[in-house]
């Protein structure tokens, strides 16, 4: 039990080591967002693994609000690039349509 | 051995099982997200990375877990990454499609149906 958590949680850390390769060497800007959401979840991969670990249960709760912020920061990053701003409510639709009709041509 | 042993040993075996196929999933996707072509083709590895190697550990996890309400705390991390990680993956795509990235299509074309047999189809 304790060798099959640990094999995982290097398994996970190799992964997040490429992840952050690709956060750097990533073409695009999306490649870049996408690896940052990759790497969030397997922070939280990591977070419970090592809760199971070192028996430490509020690792869980850090993991809780680390898969939150990381959905948040990734709608939030994909936001600032397409609107250019962070002030404008994604539910009115004329003012999205029109901020399309500007910054895409 | 009795019922309560049998029943030790195969929450054993099967939380390693899950475990193990979960970790092959991740580093599946991490390798995919090295090594593929294309941004879509990338997203598609990750996407497989973020449901099925999540969702496999965590419930690997539940299977070892010592009381009910580290169960009831994983259960809510597995139902938060299962509900947010293929938004995020939709919303990025969503972006890339709209910010007018094309899929890489003239490398990896099939071959034409008149020339199958004779090669790779490059």
């Amino acid at each position: 039990m304790e060798l099959i958590n640990f094999l995982v949680a290097l398994g996970v850390a190799v992964a997040m080591a490429i992840m952050l390769a690709r956060l750097f060497v990533g073409p695009t800007l999306y490649d870049r967002v996408l690896a940052m959401n990759s790497f969030g979840t397997k922070t939280v991969l990591f977070l419970l693994v090592f809760s199971a670990i070192a028996g430490r249960q509020d690792a869980i709760d850090i993991a809780l609000l680390y898969a939150l912020i990381n959905f948040v920061a990734t709608v939030a990053i994909l936001k600032f690039f397409r609107y250019r701003s962070l002030e404008i409510a994604l539910a009115q639709m004329s003012l999205r349509k029109a901020l399309d009709g500007e910054y895409e041509k | 051995m009795n019922w309560g042993e049998i029943v030790h040993y195969a929450l054993y075996a099967v939380s390693v099982g899950s475990m193990a196929l979960g970790l092959v999933f991740v580093i599946a996707g991490a390798t995919g997200v090295m090594r593929l072509p294309d941004f879509y083709t990338r997203m598609h590895a990750a996407g497989v990375t973020d449901t099925m190697g999540a969702e496999l550990i965590i419930m690997g996890l539940i299977l070892q877990a010592p009381d009910w309400q580290t169960v009831a705390k994983l259960l809510l991390a597995g139902l938060l990454l299962f509900l947010t990680s293929p938004t995020a993956t939709h919303a990025i795509a969503n972006a890339a499609h709209r910010a007018g990235h094309k899929p890489r299509l003239s490398r990896f074309h099939p071959p034409h149906p008149s020339e199958a047999g004779k090669g790779e189809g490059q």
